[in-house]
């Protein structure tokens, strides 16, 4: 289960808003969905070891080379707010 | 108020040191040495959507030639995870960092112990901006990705420091093992070498540790020593006073010396870490820790114990001298040129004259390399001095000119008329003179007491400006009275 | 003339180009006006001219026009990701696949419609309005890929690039009555595929035949620099001729017992398997212990993944904004007004299970799930040569049957998800109709097997003989 305030909690967490409605919402169909993935816990997985990437062989590194970075034009082509040569964002307090 | 002497303090550091590569940690844009910014920008460091990080092989090089500078053991593996926290510094929303595999773990170095080094990517630079970009009525900031992705090397130490001087010592020693390896620039004022200190204090006996502080982004080892000293100093204040210590983060304002608590960028800072989906972990192999190995360059703690065991020099000036490397590098130079060989007893006397009579004259000049005294120079000076041929005096009178105007030691000695007055032939009148113009102390010296010599001696040296050697005009007092 | 051409399979496309029967620019031209003219907002972009064909020319795809899932980046041209958060977003640089292709000789033809950020299985979760299926425009098309599905069965592309997280080329695939495939995971690059969950990504193609597949793939995978989880296959693609299936033994799961499943679907299965039997396969029980938990580790691990790469969109250097005086609000505001609703559960989702003090009983148990599961599959492959199922337990649905419902909607991915869990290959083959709609038949093999799936696919194919051809379908574009 998780209720209105574990859904706030998570929504701060994940940076989202939620209307009141939303909360509500997201809560019962959270709990449905979670309530679904409890049937994990009847398995016992103590000696298993997890599986974080499934095909062997991959991995690399990369040679310490430079390559072109992109013009500042084009980085900025995309941004919302862009000021002083920079991405421009409000600042962290009111 | 009790003093803060009743409390044991107990300090870690976490030290963020810029690794020396030419690109970043998970792309081939090319580091930034103040460059317009955004300009050293890709769909990777911008995080753009689709794009994919490559760990950049010479970044882990750099963290083995680290892991093996401090004793460390080097994990099997390199794996990376994701640290996730919202801040426009931090591009992708999250961090690639190690959290529960650092390539490096154990270790220690100058007396303390190293719990980790891992590899991580940097945060952008936001720079705010005030007034001038007013959204809304609020102030706002912008965003220079440039170093955003540079490798970064943390390293945690162990609670092993207790005192803000220790800090400043382990953190000279360390930023000198890094120079030497060769890792990075190490410049605090730069931000290549940046510290965090976790300080707590508790009464002497008590077993469990006090309740800690974090003190953040303090860029100088002076602000460091003194920020850890107003931190332990308040700490202690609310302890006296019955109150708590409370969990937080908070800067030092080297200005005022004042503390102030940061409001922290995410509350309980829940990570959330997770191992990072887009990096297999790769296997850190005999051969990548051989070739780490075989980059090592000797470190200033096994310099120390080489200039204290070969050179039988004092373990003070030992450390002086490899501890800061530019130093050590000079001494050795000078060492290499002295015209009596490298010995113990040479050593001593080029160490002596190089950390006490040379760098005193230099006012806060730790490196000679910058004066017009050649390593070469001061060698022959302290090789003059050794045979005599210049007194201790007369050739601190050189060193003055040699650190004014450059030049050989021998023709000052030469020009200056600084030579030594000794022999039966010069010397003896001016003794002769001495005691005749002393007779009262003469006679005590006749009759045994030799505690009034130094007028004597004195006396001599006035009259040779210094040039006469105080042994030899002992001697020479001894034979005219006939002692 | 224009219904003729765009019945054309690639292949049959190349051939005609390469002898010189057939104009680059006169097929590109035909298909361009099918998708301008798209009736199931299958497109979310459509080029507006022929391009330049002429280096095209001589490469092995010969300028045959190729539908790209938007989840692909493809430089200067809009890629959205189904997303509002997007919109407008035109990408500096092609995704790895996208370069390859268009080095192979595809020309795009447009950037195909898809569930917001490859989370779906009806298309209905875009934020640019729901794909229509092109046999019945009251129903969905699947999803997450339903644009690009849709596409290829109504005639408004000869294939497509799709991505397959948990089933989203394969569901689709079967819904539309086309073939599509999911390629052992690492076999084709990432690199400027919009990450949903990154150790669950792979790219793949969808066709109206095996062969075209199979075409198709073959110049898509190979290891890249550029994505570290990416692997090169130990041989290269071959077009499948095989028409018999003699000697190969198929597995069912023991799972599979019909619950949950649609009667037609069974039905169509049954008669799948008969088939194969006719050509000479064995058909035969095996055992996968955990699959039946594949579900509800998938939903653990694909929303942390999610929760984690879709935090970039945050208003600062790209995508949508909602202007807010303060960061907070800004980052907040922005991610509520253009998100939609799904990805915002499963955002919730993930960092709740990712959260202090969860993530042992979720995120790390799932990825022991996963282990389980992949080693279940070993064991079953040591037995069988191929796994078969249904690719869905449902033909397509109507629009807005099971968006209420969440979890219904993800029992539609029950068959596709554990292979995904596992990153083997499978194939989704249109194999018979169930009410008037397309069944699917999944293939799954071991890791690399996409020459085997293929043959035996082929085979099927070859014996199912599936009406698909676009023009009497009825197709998607206006007449």
């Amino acid at each position: 289960m998780i209720d209105r305030t574990q859904v706030l909690h998570v929504a701060r967490l994940a940076r989202l808003q939620l209307s009141d409605e939303e909360v509500g919402r997201m809560s019962t169909e959270l709990s449905s969905i979670l309530g679904h993935i409890e049937t994990l816990a009847a398995l016992d997985l103590s000696a298993v070891e997890p599986t974080a990437h499934v095909v062997p062989g991959a991995g690399r590194l990369r040679a310490d080379e430079v390559r072109p970075s992109l013009p500042r034009e084009v980085a900025f082509e995309n941004a919302p707010d862009v000021a002083d040569d920079g991405f421009r964002v409000p600042s962290p307090q009111a | 108020m009790s003093p803060v002497s009743d409390y044991e303090i107990v300090i870690g550091l976490e030290i963020h040191v810029q690794l020396k590569t030419r690109t970043k940690m998970f792309c081939g844009c090319e580091l930034t040495f103040g460059e317009p910014p955004n300009t050293r920008v890709c769909e990777v460091c911008l995080a753009l959507p689709g794009s994919l990080p490559v760990p950049n092989a010479e970044a882990i090089h750099l963290g083995v030639m680290i892991g093996h500078a401090l004793g460390c053991e080097i994990a099997p593996r390199m794996k990376f995870d994701r640290k996730q926290y919202f801040y426009p510094d931090s591009p992708k929303g999250y961090q690639i960092s190690q959290f529960d595999e650092p390539l490096c773990a154990g270790g220690g170095i100058g007396g303390v112990r190293i719990e980790r080094v891992h590899l991580e990517e940097d945060a952008a630079k936001t720079i705010h901006a005030g007034a001038s970009g007013r959204i809304h009525g609020s102030a706002s900031s912008v965003v220079d990705f440039n170093r955003g992705g540079t490798p970064l090397a943390e390293i945690v130490t162990e609670p092993d420091i207790h005192s803000a001087e220790q800090a400043g010592e382990f953190l000279r020693l360390l930023r000198t093992t890094l120079r030497v390896l060769g890792v990075s620039d190490v410049n605090m004022e730069e931000g290549s070498l940046r510290c965090d200190a976790n300080i707590s204090i508790r009464p002497h006996g008590q077993t469990e540790l006090g309740t800690k502080t974090e003190l953040k982004n303090m860029n100088s080892f002076r602000y460091i020593e003194k920020g850890i000293t107003a931190e332990v100093a308040r700490q202690a204040a609310l302890l006296d006073a019955g109150e708590r210590v409370v969990q937080e983060t908070l800067h030092f304002d080297p200005r005022t010396e004042a503390l102030t608590s940061m409001r922290s960028k995410e509350e309980a800072n829940d990570y959330r870490y997770f191992p990072e989906p887009d990096l297999v972990p790769v296997p850190v192999t005999a051969a990548m820790i051989e070739r780490a190995r075989a980059a090592m360059p000797e470190l200033p703690a096994a310099r120390a114990a080489r200039f204290e065991e070969d050179l039988e020099l004092h373990p003070d000036t030992a450390k002086l001298l490899a501890w800061r490397s530019e130093l050590g590098d000079w001494f050795e130079e000078a060492l290499a040129a002295s015209p009596d060989g490298v010995s113990a007893a040479t050593a001593g006397p080029l160490a002596n004259w190089t950390t006490n009579e040379l760098l005193k004259r230099l006012e806060g000049e730790t490196d000679p390399g910058g004066s017009k005294v050649t390593p070469a120079a001061l060698a022959q000076l302290v090789a003059l001095v050794g045979a005599k041929s210049v007194t201790a005096a007369g050739g601190r009178q050189v060193l003055e000119v040699l650190i004014a105007e450059g030049g050989d030691p021998a023709a000052i000695v030469e020009a200056q008329g600084l030579g030594a007055v000794g022999g039966e032939d010069t010397l003896a009148p001016v003794v002769q003179e001495a005691l005749a113009a002393n007779p009262d102390i003469a006679e005590r010296l006749r009759g045994g007491d030799m505690k009034p010599m130094g007028v004597i001696i004195g006396h001599v040296m006035k009259a040779t400006k210094g040039r006469a050697d105080g042994g030899e005009v002992t001697k020479l007092v001894r034979s005219q009275l006939g002692l | 003339m224009s219904a003729e051409l765009t019945d054309l399979t690639a292949k049959a496309a190349i051939d005609a180009i390469a002898a010189g029967d057939l104009d680059a620019a006169e097929l590109f031209g035909a298909y361009r006006a099918a998708a301008a003219a798209d009736e199931l907002n299958a497109y979310t972009w459509v080029a507006e001219d022929t391009p330049d064909l002429g280096v095209a020319a001589d490469a092995p795809l010969r300028g045959v026009p190729l539908a790209v899932k938007d989840l692909f980046c493809t430089r200067g041209v809009p890629s959205q990701a189904g997303s509002r958060i997007l919109e407008g977003y035109r990408p500096p640089y092609d995704a790895t696949v996208v370069a390859q292709l268009a080095a192979a000789g595809t020309s795009l033809l447009g950037k195909t419609n898809q569930d917001e950020f490859a989370m779906g299985s009806s298309n209905e979760n875009s934020g640019y309005g729901p794909v229509k299926n092109p046999w019945d425009h009251t129903r969905v098309p699947g999803g997450s890929s339903g644009g690009s599905a849709a596409a290829v069965a109504a005639g408004l592309a000869p294939w497509a690039l799709g991505t397959d997280t948990g089933g989203s080329i394969r569901q689709p695939a079967a819904l539309c009555g086309i073939v599509g495939l999911k390629p052992t995971y690492g076999s084709v690059s990432r690199y400027g595929m919009i990450a949903f969950a990154s150790s669950l990504d792979q790219a793949g193609p969808f066709a109206r035949t095996v062969t075209d597949t199979a075409l198709l793939y073959a110049h898509m995978h190979g290891r890249d620099e550029r994505d570290a989880t990416s692997v090169g296959r130990p041989d290269e693609i071959a077009l499948p001729t095989g028409e018999r299936l003699d000697g190969i033994r198929l597995g069912v799961p023991d799972t599979l017992t019909g619950e949950g499943v649609e009667p037609g679907v069974m039905a169509a299965f049954a008669a799948a398997l008969e088939t194969a039997r006719s050509l000479g396969a064995t058909v035969e029980q095996v055992a996968l212990p955990h699959a039946d938990h594949g579900l509800s580790a998938y939903y653990i691990l694909a929303p942390a993944e999610a929760s984690s790469n879709l935090a970039r969109f945050d208003g600062v250097r790209y995508g949508a904004r909602s202007e807010a005086g303060d960061l907070l609000s800004m980052y907040t505001e922005t991610r509520h007004d253009f998100f939609g609703d799904e990805v915002k559960r499963r955002i919730l989702i993930g960092t709740y299970a990712l959260s202090s003090g969860f993530y042992d009983a979720y995120y790390a148990s799932a990825q022991k799930v996963r282990t389980l599961i992949a080693r279940d599959f070993d064991a079953a492959f040591a037995g069988v040569d191929l796994i078969v199922t249904p690719t869905s337990p449902g033909v397509a649905f109507p629009l807005g049957a099971k968006t209420e419902d969440p979890l219904s909607m993800y029992l539609n991915d029950a068959f596709t998800i554990p292979i995904s869990l596992a990153g083997i290959p499978a194939i989704s083959l249109p194999c018979g109709l169930s009410e008037g709609l397309p069944v699917g038949l999944q293939l799954a093999g071991p890791a690399f097997s996409e020459n085997r799936i293929l043959e035996a696919a082929h085979a099927l194919e070859r014996a199912f003989a599936f009406e698909n051809t676009p023009s009497r379908i009825g197709g998607g574009a206006a007449a």
